[in-house]
């Protein structure tokens, strides 16, 4: 049985290359990613979503990426590896 | 301006400083490209790799260079963003590893 494509959110910034490397990572992989580039979100759209990165990653740096219940802040393919579990790459 | 016209402008202002742009062109030009767009944005150059607050007075700390530059490239061989890095850093000389943010807290856009 195929296992579980895992929960992916990525925080991120339109204007961040260590972002664009991230969502380009995602992409090059084939893994489906939810993506939010938090810098073109305006008034409590923001804020809501701003909230969310404070309690993943109380540092609010960017990309904060979460993978199901795991947290990676900025673009590391070996922890993001891990995270999602393909610990042999 | 263009990243393409930005690049040969910052390149020899690096070297006057002691140190380089990132010898990876195209992740610098991506640097360039969230530089000028902040800039048309706020009408200056924020780190592209911060959330700005949109108002220069409180911004005033991360328009690149920001003023965490130079004890970033010290500690670390590079800047926060990675396109400031030290001339060890570029050859190799000096581990790449991901710089904590040392902007304060309290002057981080965290809405």
């Amino acid at each position: 049985m195929a296992k579980k494509q895992p929960k992916i959110k990525l925080y991120t910034l339109s204007t961040c290359s260590h972002c664009l490397r991230t969502k380009k990572f995602f992409t090059e992989n084939g893994i489906d990613a939810e993506i939010t580039d938090v810098d073109l979100l305006t008034g409590t759209e923001r804020e809501k979503v701003m909230d969310e990165v404070r309690k993943l990653n109380p540092e609010c740096t960017f990309p904060t990426i979460c993978i199901d219940d795991k947290v990676v802040v900025g673009f590391n393919e070996e922890r993001i590896f891990k995270a999602l579990g393909k610990l042999d790459k | 301006m263009t990243a393409e016209e930005l690049y040969p402008i910052l390149s020899p202002y690096a070297e006057s400083q002691g140190i380089r742009l990132n010898k990876d062109r195209e992740f610098v030009m991506d640097i360039l490209r969230g530089l000028l767009t902040n800039e048309r944005r706020y009408g200056y150059r924020s780190c592209p790799c911060r959330l700005a607050w949109g108002k220069k007075e409180q911004d005033a700390d991360i328009i690149c260079p920001c003023v965490y530059r130079d004890p970033d490239i010290k500690e670390y061989g590079s800047c926060y963003c990675e396109l400031y890095v030290s001339v060890d850093w570029n050859e190799g000389n000096k581990e790449h590893r991901q710089v904590p943010e040392r902007r304060p807290k309290e002057k981080r856009k965290m809405l």
